[in-house]
């Protein structure tokens, strides 16, 4: 903490009453189910969506558990939870041993939760409900009520997928890609239930994109202007647009594929298709490679929808702990829009090994390799702010930092998947396991939680403690790179993705006298693997109690606990509804930390005029 | 030094192709490019980190970094990325989809992904592949050879297990599936391609070294995804070849005396 | 803090909230038939040469919808004009057709479709085809059983191919009467329903996505026609706008069909 910090908010902390009367809400204290449930209001919005969106990723990281214990010793019950799956799973894990269906069933649903029901509601609709109308200075999103039937839909996508484990037949068994046709064959209702699930998931995601591009657009407090946007405010801007416009051909896609399995249609199924002995009774015509392009037309911007929100917010807390400007602001801001752009136009990267011919391959190598510059440059910005800084290590800070070698490893592997010819040898092989989930899980995941620590003080008031998330910090951080490093070897080695067995038929082992088989040493990785994913589970465990335990015992921070110049934080906490006692007017950029000509440490982006009420005058100059 | 690298860092396991080398050498550039931009930034990184804690620099400075360094770098980048893709990966991709040697030179093979396995066809003495008609596919046919074509007759047909080939001669795998999507992958001969219903896709490679290598299926294609692993190519002399499929013709021969069928 | 232009336009954007809302909706939208459209045209270039349907849906009939929706797309815009000259009855008129407008279109489509769900086509065991609008079924018909007789009003073709492009001076020239089949003779028989081929099935996601639609929006519409006109006492400006946002929509709407009408109906 520096000596020359002054107290912010300028104005002095109306008592919340005080902040209604003022604004002629004529609502009265809310009952339990217009509070929580069916409230309107963002920041409740952005709770809920927060709070399912852990859940769901706590979820996931026991799918991915359960795997990885399957990998490491196949056919082997299930040490404690086997009798449970047993029973509620019934034949698919008879004697608690996970069947390479079941296995399936949890490969496709561990990506498509952590993907749809994980991370994207929590980056993007979480965050994005909070913070971007306090640092824009609106009241609230454009539209309240879209806003409440876009978490509605998204919990009811949930369940949906939720149920579907429970279904005869058990979840979808495609892959989180359902590729058609297996996505057809496979003889269970999983994937109708998927595709129901993905189509309620794609209307949350429509509506929620519709109003935080509208509520930038029409809900910026008089002075903020584009340039004067705090980062993440563009970052969740961008990545609105991506989910506007690709999901909706997935869309399509899904009801096609859903019109395939339900009534018999063959949209992705060729002619002559022989599955199992009987040739099916489909008309036949289809494609199978029409389902990829819809598909990878969405999945590949999805993945910088992953990303960008998580960029924001790193943006914000490095700016925020280095006590300086963010380097290169305008720069970075052209390059989210070119990723955004971009990110339209390199889908088919997935598809090098369609027997893509030499002209199309050239194309998306060339748009590949160039989308990655404007990666390349944001990472930048990001390490060159760090020069000349006043570096301040607090927990979010060390996820913020965490976030950029472990991006860098995950962003750098992509280069040799983007080049057809090295993809030859790594596609579907762990290499690409271990690129993505670099980029995804230290990288998006560890940003979400310097979000989590940064934002916590606003929702509540209080701090998260910092001794146990330091200690959540470098146990994540150690075991992730112990889940994912060796997965690099093992892919170049030729171990392939989605075996329900970890390999075990194309060892060394099990296939004397074939040359190229996957040694004992690579094998024996799974092990490990295994064991430092235990251990990052255990890891999160002081996550979850310091979150629960500080949102009554934290400690008491007024409302700026970090010195920061976004809106955000010169609001009152938790801010009323409709958020601003007294509309803000934006007179300076976002990141003026330390400017000549302000005494203390950092000049706020708005001032709050005295008009009414008699508040007292912002301090500096 | 490249090979090192790639055995040795990398880890790559050894090949046997003729066109594994340049692929090899492809992974490596590429890697080298990442290895340097990650240890330069991670170095910078650490020093930035231990340079400016607010313990060193108690206050900010404003301006932070005016260098122009980082201009140079990403135009280094840039340079670099566009020799890989330009210099090499267009150019070996379309060496690799386009260049087919030509059949009568080489072991001409069909394939025909099932689940949860692989069919393999040769054209037989003739060198002449039966005619086939998707319509006709069945579980006892599953190229849906046409019966009526004397072309057909005497082609030999198998399930799982070896298919032979000669080393250093070009093969042409025509890969096809009659179920859902595989993938055929051969890691030594670093050659991957799906497998996909409805379309024929041609691959081609030139073993380089006798021995027997697996067929991976690289592609989800259901609960025996990971259990596909019956398949095997062995490189072999012409010699052995040519004897393998001596013995191969007579089976036909004999099953053609009795009730036409590929058992 | 109250949220601002919900009726006024704001000025440096120069647009109100719920028109900005639904303009990106309409993007979304934009992308989702854009996506089927794309899926049409590989499926058709795709298509084994010579089984891609032609003529086999009712020109005449299409035709009459389009001109329908085209009205309707006026009479929308005048009831927005009536709005913004506040003039209510007028309104409620032009409404009141649009409504009308949008169910015959319905109704027609409705006709269109049960049309097509009424016509098989019959493999017979010889190899030969019978095709056409279902005649009846015999009281004992049950093709597992394989008792009974089902008649259609068609035509009995050799080549299934002959089935496909209904313009061809050969098929025009076909003469259609009844067929009387055994269903001992039927290999397999099915009508012309999404799973018949992929034209049907095409035929019927688009065609059938689009008719939601029209159904929501005419709902929307008529719920801004009915109860919803309410507020044309409390709050006419923003009732205004109601009517424009929805009636963006309703043309969009409209200019899908102007689409699908030549793609499905006329190649
Ligand atoms: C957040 C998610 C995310 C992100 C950001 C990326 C980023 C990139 N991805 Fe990745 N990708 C996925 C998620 C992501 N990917 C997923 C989920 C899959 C698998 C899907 C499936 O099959 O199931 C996949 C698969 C995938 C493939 C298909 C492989 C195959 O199936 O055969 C390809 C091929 O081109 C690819 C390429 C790239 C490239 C070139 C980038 C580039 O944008 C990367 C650009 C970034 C950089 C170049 C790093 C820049 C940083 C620095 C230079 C600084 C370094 C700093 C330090 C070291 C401190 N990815
Ligand atoms: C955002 C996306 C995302 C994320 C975050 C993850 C996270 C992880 N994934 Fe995931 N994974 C995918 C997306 C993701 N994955 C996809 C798309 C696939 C491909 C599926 C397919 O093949 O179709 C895949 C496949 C996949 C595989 C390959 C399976 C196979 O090919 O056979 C493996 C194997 O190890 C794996 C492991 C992991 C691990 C160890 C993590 C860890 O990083 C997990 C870390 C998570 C935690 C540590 C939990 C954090 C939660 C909390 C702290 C909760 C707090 C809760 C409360 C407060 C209530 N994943
Ligand atoms: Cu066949 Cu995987
Ligand atoms: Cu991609």
């Amino acid at each position: 903490m520096q000596a020359n910090v002054q107290q912010f908010p300028p104005f002095r902390e109306p008592e919340p009453a005080h902040g209604h009367d003022d604004h002629g809400h004529e609502h009265h204290e809310p009952g339990f189910w217009t509070k929580y449930v069916f409230s309107s209001d963002h920041k409740v919005i952005g709770i809920q969506y927060g709070m399912t969106a852990l859940c769901f990723l706590l979820f996931g990281f026991f799918l991915m558990l359960l795997m990885r214990w399957q990998i490491a010793h196949p056919t082997q019950p299930v040490p404690f939870l086997g009798p449970l799956l047993a029973k509620t799973l019934g034949p698919m894990a008879a004697g608690g041993v996970i069947s390479p269906d079941l296995y399936n069933a949890f490969g496709a649903m561990h990506g498509t939760i952590m993907v749809f029901l994980g991370v994207v509601p929590l980056a993007f609709a979480a965050f994005g409900n909070y913070v971007v109308p306090l640092m824009i200075g609106a009241p609230d999103m454009t539209f309240p009520r879209i806003n409440m039937a876009s978490y509605h839909a998204f919990f009811l996508g949930g369940v949906v997928m939720f149920v579907s484990f429970f279904i005869p037949g058990g979840a979808a068994q495609a892959g989180w890609t359902s590729y058609s046709p297996l996505a057809t064959t496979i003889p269970t209702n999983g994937q109708a239930f998927w595709l129901v699930g993905m189509v309620l998931l794609i209307t949350s995601s429509l509506l929620g994109a519709v109003n935080f591009i509208a509520t930038i657009i029409q809900l910026r407090a008089p002075g903020m202007t584009w340039m004067r946007l705090p980062w993440f405010v563009w970052a969740q801007f961008v990545t609105a647009f991506i989910l506007l416009l690709a999901f909706p051909p997935l869309e399509a896609a899904g009801v096609l594929q859903l019109m395939d399995n339900a009534l018999g249609t063959s949209f992705f199924l060729p002619t002559g298709l022989a599955v199992a002995g009987k040739v099916g009774e489909a008309s036949g015509g289809g494609s199978p490679l029409l389902w990829q392009h819809l598909f990878w037309f969405l999945g590949h911007p999805e993945v910088y929808v992953l990303i960008l929100p998580a960029m924001g917010i790193v943006v914000e807390v490095i700016a925020n702990n280095t006590r300086k400007p963010i380097w290169g602001y305008k720069s970075l801001v052209y390059s989210v829009l070119a990723v955004g752009f971009l990110s339209f136009i390199v889908w088919a990267h997935h598809m090098y090994m369609t027997g893509m011919g030499q002209k199309i391959a050239t194309f998306f190598q060339a748009t590949t390799m160039i989308i990655s510059i404007p990666s390349v440059i944001i990472l930048t910005c990001m390490f060159l702010s760090l020069w000349g800084g006043s570096i301040r290590i607090n927990t979010p800070m060390l996820f913020a930092l965490g976030f950029l070698p472990m991006f860098g490893i995950g962003g750098l592997t992509g280069l040799p998947l983007g080049l057809a010819a090295a993809d030859l040898y790594l596609h579907d092989t762990y290499y690409i396991i271990a690129h993505f989930h670099y980029v995804v899980a230290p990288g998006t995941l560890f940003a979400l939680f310097a979000g989590v620590y940064f934002w916590f003080p606003k929702m509540t008031g209080r701090k998260m403690n910092e001794f146990w998330g330091r200690v959540h910090f470098w146990c994540s951080f150690v075991f992730m790179n112990l889940v994912f490093m060796p997965m690099f070897a093992q892919g170049i080695k030729g171990m392939i993705r989605r075996m329900s067995d970890g390999g075990v038929n194309y060892s060394a082992a099990r296939v004397p006298g074939a040359i190229d088989t996957l040694p004992g040493s690579v094998m024996e990785l799974n092990t490990w693997i295994l064991w430092a994913a235990v251990g990052l589970g255990l890891a999160q465990i002081p996550f979850i109690i310091n979150l629960f335990w500080s949102i009554k015992h934290g400690e008491k921070v007024g409302t700026n606990p970090w010195q920061a110049t976004t809106l955000d934080w010169h609001t009152p906490t938790p801010p009323p509804h409709g958020n601003f006692p007294k509309a803000p007017r934006i007179v300076r950029g976002p990141y003026e930390y330390n400017a000549p000509g302000f005494e203390g440490s950092f000049a706020p982006q708005a001032e709050f005029p005295a008009a009414d009420h008699g508040h007292a005058q912002p301090a500096h100059h | 030094m490249n090979d090192w690298f790639a055995y040795h860092i990398l880890g790559l396991p050894e090949r046997a192709a003729l066109g594994a080398k340049p692929i090899d050498d492809l992974m490596v550039w590429v890697h080298y490019l990442m290895l340097v931009l990650f240890v330069g930034w991670v170095a910078y990184f650490c020093y930035a980190l231990w340079r400016f804690n607010e313990r060193r620099n108690a206050k900010a400075n404003y301006g932070g970094s005016t260098s122009s360094m980082p201009k140079y770098i990403e135009v280094i980048i840039v340079v670099a990325e566009a020799v890989l893709l330009l210099g090499i990966a267009i150019p070996l991709w379309g060496k690799n989809v386009q260049e087919f040697p030509d059949p009568k030179s080489a072991t001409v093979i069909q394939v025909m992904a099932q689940q949860f396995g692989w069919n393999y066809r040769y054209a037989g003495l003739d060198g002449q592949f039966g005619t086939q008609d998707m319509k006709l596919i069945s579980e006892k046919n599953i190229f849906g050879v046409d019966p009526k074509d004397p072309g057909g007759k005497d082609d030999v047909q198998l399930y799982n297990g070896n298919i032979h080939v000669v080393v250093d001669k070009p093969v042409i795998i025509y890969l096809s599936s009659k179920d859902v999507i595989h993938s055929f992958k051969l890691v030594a001969m670093r050659m991957t391609q799906d497998a996909i219903p409805g379309l024929r896709i041609p691959l081609t490679f030139t073993p380089t070294k006798i021995g027997r290598y697996q067929i991976e299926c690289a592609q989800l294609c259901g609960g025996g995804h990971s259990a596909m692993a019956g398949g095997f190519v062995v490189v072999e002399s012409q010699d052995d070849f040519d004897a393998w499929m001596k013995s191969q013709e007579a089976k036909v021969a004999a099953a053609a005396a009795g009730p036409q069928s590929f058992e | 803090m109250e949220i601002p232009y919900t009726v006024q336009n704001r000025p440096d954007t120069g647009i109100y909230n719920a028109k900005l809302g639904i303009w990106l909706f309409l993007a979304s939208e934009v992308m989702l038939f854009g996506g089927l459209f794309s899926a049409y045209v590989l499926l058709r270039a795709g298509s084994e040469p010579g089984m891609w349907p032609h003529g086999w849906l009712d020109v005449r009939l299409g035709t009459v919808n389009t001109l329908l929706l085209a009205l309707s797309a006026i009479t929308t815009l005048l009831a927005w004009a009536a709005c913004k000259v506040r003039d209510f009855r007028k309104f409620k008129i032009f409404h009141a057709c649009t409504i009308l407008l949008a169910l015959a279109f319905l109704g027609i489509k409705s006709y269109e479709y049960h049309d097509k769900f009424i016509h098989y086509e019959i493999a017979l065991n010889d190899g030969t085809f019978v095709d056409g609008h279902l005649v009846e079924k015999s009281a004992d018909f049950d093709l597992k059983k394989k008792t009974g007789t089902v008649t259609l009003h068609g035509r009995a073709v050799t080549d299934r191919k002959e089935l496909m492009d209904l313009r061809a001076p050969e098929a025009k020239a076909a003469t259609l009467e009844e067929h009387v089949v055994a269903a001992a003779d039927i290999k397999k028989m099915q009508n012309y329903g999404p799973w018949h081929n992929t034209f049907t099935a095409i035929y019927f996601t688009m065609t059938g996505l689009h008719a939601l639609h029209i159904i929501g929006g005419t709902l929307v519409i008529f719920y801004l026609w009915g109860p919803g006109s309410r507020m044309w006492k409390t709050d006419p400006e923003r009732f205004t706008n109601r009517i424009e946002v929805s009636g963006l929509f309703w043309h969009f709407v409209d200019l899908v069909w102007i689409f699908l009408f030549p793609v499905m109906y006329l190649t």
